[in-house]
């Protein structure tokens, strides 16, 4: 279960709005969470606690590949990600480094709400008690999420 | 099937696959570019010791190359040491230019393959009937690791070309209208296949353009059919066997459209996203400050020809800065063999080493607050090339260099 207040983003967020290209060559996971949504909202990255959670439109994610872009957000303390719809390279590095990243079609969150997410169970639970389900996750994803990430997941498998 | 998910069914040992089903497949290649330190590290942390198969791995450094910073020749130094400790011998360093030109011209790719690259733009390789699609840092480690990856098989969009193309128009501007009719969410996690006999007419470099920028409409991967003119460019180059997989008559496309472009003119994607797209002449008054000639979408030898000799005697606008960046050694050498490059710098251009320049903001022309860039490359989301204040319109080539000539936004001459 996670828990956090909404931040709400438009359509079509971009890979260079989540982290700019400007700061790729950053490796540095601390420094790299630093610029959190700055091509979309400069003050997010110093606003957000951890646990919140972003609401989103369509494409979430879409542009480039990189991984800074779901770094930065785990590494803010983004609890979830919920979106209409994400684009695909940003969908599996969300999978890989397990941030929770939710498909919902039909999104009216308001900004600051307090939702509680379940992730293993499918739904989402709204302060005033409703309940939202979403479709649930392929097995195959859900084994990642369970071992924190496709790095603890092949770990075990190669240790 | 369609040919797409032929490959995939080849690749994951099954006879059948069909839309929305998840499969294990082998990798024919993996390519890291030199965005990603992270690849080496997380194939480290999952216990990682020798790559699968170093013969089927690949680095390009061509985001940060030359290098401009201390910490990009750091991510360098050790890809290097990692490429050496592995005995990759495909290592193609900050001589050769950006990857999705540099992999092509040195023959690995091919149709029928399974590629993997770091980087979102490997959709390019899809006008090779290759399966080309991007990944991030840590699914490329587990590539290196076991030489397989899951894929969930994309539904497949077919988009057909008709017509007759005037004058002047390119393949940029075929796909930008495509994107602004469709929207940059038209794909996504779906395939996307161009047909028709505009795409049977284009040269490589043009089918390219195509298959590259399909990843802005979101799609996962993206294929035109091989033919006369595909077997013609892989054939004096590719030294590996490779099959030509048929899309099967009865198969079922997601969408299909069809796109006339016989009217179409030159257009741009406006500032700031890339499905913002109008007809240059109704742009407007649009003052400039910098073109951007380059980029895996806009970078090979018939974009610099278009650009030189549009420019060919004449000097750019006073207060314009063009900046031509080949996307290879290979289209650099060529192009300076056919004098293009002596004319575009008596015409007043700047030309940078090969590789993706300032397309995403890292070196070689980033622009400040308030400027305008027209630019041949494949994203103007905002900060993309460099302030977030700045503004970028996407353009052909041939409108890059007019818009060059006459110092504000221009499709022809006036």
């Amino acid at each position: 279960m996670r828990k956090g207040n909404v931040h709400k983003f438009g359509d079509n967020i971009d890979t260079d709005q989540i982290y700019p290209g400007r700061y790729l060559d950053i490796s540095d996971h601390k420094k790299i969470a630093e610029h959190a949504m700055e091509g979309a909202d400069p003050e997010f990255a110093a606003e957000v606690k951890a646990g919140d959670i972003i609401a989103a439109g369509s494409n979430f994610g879409c542009g480039s590949s990189r991984e800074h872009a779901v770094i930065t957000l785990k590494k803010a303390g983004v609890g979830a990600v919920i979106a209409k719809s994400f684009a695909r390279i940003f969908y599996r590095n969300a999978v890989n480094l397990a941030l929770p990243v939710i498909q919902i079609k039909d999104l009216d969150f308001k900004e600051n709400e307090k939702l509680e997410v379940n992730l293993e169970e499918a739904y989402i639970k709204r302060a005033d008690g409703s309940i939202i389900e979403f479709t649930p996750l392929p097995e195959n994803i859900l084994e990642i999420y369970k071992a924190g990430g496709v790095i603890p997941y092949y770990k075990a498998k190669h240790a | 099937m369609h040919a797409l998910w032929k490959i995939l069914a080849e690749k994951s040992g099954q006879e059948n696959v069909e839309a929305g089903e998840i499969v294990n497949a082998e990798i024919d290649l993996a390519e890291v570019n030199d965005l990603y330190l992270q690849v080496i590290k997380s194939f480290y942390e999952m216990g990682g010791k020798k790559v699968w198969d170093p013969d089927k791995v690949t680095f390009v450094f061509d985001h940060y190359s030359p290098t401009p910073t201390i910490k990009a020749a750091e991510n360098h130094k050790q890809m290097r040491e990692f490429c050496d400790e592995q005995n990759i011998e495909k290592l193609f360093d900050i001589n050769k230019g950006v990857c999705h030109q540099v992999m092509p011209e040195a023959g690995l790719v091919y149709p029928g393959m399974l590629l993997t690259a770091t980087d979102s733009h490997t959709t390019t390789h899809g006008s090779f009937g290759a399966f080309g699609t991007g990944v991030g840092a840590t699914d490329l480690a587990t590539i290196l690791l076991e030489g397989e990856l899951w894929f969930r098989v994309p539904e497949v969009i077919k988009i057909n070309i008709t017509g007759s193309l005037k004058k002047g128009v390119m393949a940029k501007d075929i796909i930008l209208h495509i994107l602004g009719e469709l929207g940059q969410d038209a794909a996504v996690y779906k395939a996307v296949e161009f047909a028709g006999p505009v795409v049977d007419n284009l040269e490589m470099a043009e089918r390219m353009v195509l298959c590259n920028m399909s990843v802005e409409m979101g799609a996962k991967t993206s294929y035109i059919k091989p033919d006369q003119t595909t077997r013609e460019y892989i054939d004096k180059r590719v030294d590996h066997d490779y099959t030509v997989y048929e899309t099967d008559a009865d198969f079922e496309y997601d969408e299909t459209y069809e796109f006339d472009v016989s009217n179409l003119e030159q257009v741009t994607a406006a500032p700031h996203s890339i499905d913002n797209v109008i007809n240059v002449k109704d742009a407007g008054d649009v003052k400039i400050d910098q073109v951007f000639i380059g980029t895996c979408t806009g970078g090979r030898v018939n974009d610099i020809k278009t650009a030189a000799e549009i420019l060919k005697g004449k000097k750019i606008a006073k207060g314009v800065r063009l900046i031509v960046i080949p996307a290879s050694d290979e289209v650099m050498r060529e192009s300076m063999k056919k004098g293009y490059i002596d004319s575009l710098m008596e015409s007043g251009a700047a030309i940078s080493a090969p590789g993706c320049g300032p397309c995403l903001g890292a070196h070689q022309g980033v622009i400040a607050d308030g400027e305008t860039c027209v630019s041949t490359s494949s994203r103007n989301f905002p900060g993309r090339m460099g302030s977030t204040g700045a503004k970028i319109y996407s353009a052909s080539p041939a409108t890059a260099a007019y818009s060059a000539l006459y110092g504000k936004l221009i499709g022809g001459a006036e």
